[in-house]
């Protein structure tokens, strides 16, 4: 359940730049997630509704909306110079098979945006 | 009262506005893991994150290499729930071990290694290893300063964990396959482990070690003296 420890960060980012544009709500996060960050998205939405039911009234978390965006592992085969989208978790080239560690995409955990008013 | 926000005043909505950010979730843990590296790489330690599930033998391991590693005494920084068992154990094979607890946290982060290693005395020590919470889920994101990462896969887990927990397996510099001593007797197949294993961690040296018999474990200690410390963050 670190899932709790990184809706805090996310709690302590977004409320440091709403202060930041002198802004009072939160409408709108947008969090880019990797399908290799060892993160579980549902458990984040989880810990995200707790935030929002929680929020008292005046709170710049009431009605906030989370966006999740699922980003895919990519990898590169230095064998066939080329990247390619793994099938499963063993990250084998799909040309030759080839074993690779080297990977392009797919650790994100990233605040992408913030709407505020 | 407003109806959308509960002030007391007549509500003006204000513009709404959207700030473009692509911040890192864990960029502050990431920022102090890397003042960690600098710091152990500035006193000459080699630094080690060791992880596995609970029970898999980490500090059996780690009492073995207190006795074994040339420069004693080693250092050791170890998270639990509770209790402060692990370090007296460490303390007793003769390591300089501190405790921490971590309360309801299911990993440890860098700013709790840096104030552990603020107790520890570390002249005349070059390993320091950071023993993680029995755990191979949530300490695979959190970067703690570490140098090496090392995972403890025990005979008797399953030849499949890797595949179970792709994300930490990956994440290993080596991998230690722990009580051998029990291959046996829990009909372990260790070619399946080890093939499920290159499938997920091409790269990572792989240990087969009993912490019980002691075997196996003078090739992790020279493995362990080639190291060289690592500049820059984890990749």
């Amino acid at each position: 359940m670190h899932e709790l420890a990184l809706m805090a960060e996310l709690q302590r980012l977004a409320e440091a730049e709403l202060q930041r544009e002198g802004a009072q709500r939160i409408h709108r996060l947008q969090l880019r997630l990797g399908t290799l960050a060892g993160v579980d998205g549902e458990a984040l939405r989880l810990a995200f509704a707790v935030l929002v039911s929680q929020a008292p009234a005046g709170s710049p978390w009431r009605g906030a909306v989370l966006d999740l965006e699922t980003i895919q592992a990519r990898c590169f085969c230095s064998d066939c110079d080329q990247p390619f989208k793994p099938i499963d978790m063993i990250h084998a080239c799909p040309r030759c098979g080839r074993l690779t560690s080297c990977v392009l995409g797919g650790r994100e955990l990233e605040l992408a945006s913030l709407e505020v008013s | 009262m407003c109806g959308t926000c509960g002030c007391r005043d007549v509500h003006v909505p204000r513009p709404r506005r959207r700030l473009e950010l692509q911040r890192n979730l864990l960029s502050r843990n990431d920022a102090r893991a890397q003042r960690n590296r600098s710091q152990f790489e500035a006193l000459g330690l080699l630094s080690l994150n060791l992880l596995s599930a609970p029970g898999s033998g980490k500090t059996a391991l780690l009492e073995q290499l207190a006795r074994r590693w040339p420069q004693r005494p080693i250092a050791v920084v170890v998270g639990d729930l509770a209790t402060d068992n692990d370090a007296r154990r460490l303390r007793a094979a003769g390591a300089r071990a501190v405790q921490i607890h971590t309360g309801s946290l299911c990993h440890l982060e860098a700013d709790l290694v840096a104030k552990a290693v603020r107790q520890l005395p570390l002249e005349g020590v070059n390993l320091l290893v950071i023993e993680n919470v029995g755990n191979l889920v949530c300490p695979t994101a959190f970067d703690l300063g570490e140098q090496r990462r090392l995972v403890v896969l025990a005979v008797g887990e399953g030849e499949d964990k890797p595949l179970k927990y792709p994300a930490l397996f990956r994440s290993a510099d080596a991998v230690l396959l722990n009580k051998i001593d029990l291959e046996q007797a829990t009909g372990f197949q260790r070619h399946r482990a080890l093939a499920n294993l290159r499938g997920i961690a091409p790269r990572a040296a792989v240990f087969p070690v009993s912490a019980r018999s002691g075997q196996g474990l003078e090739a992790v200690v020279d493995w362990l003296k080639a190291q060289q410390p690592r500049h820059g963050s984890r990749p």
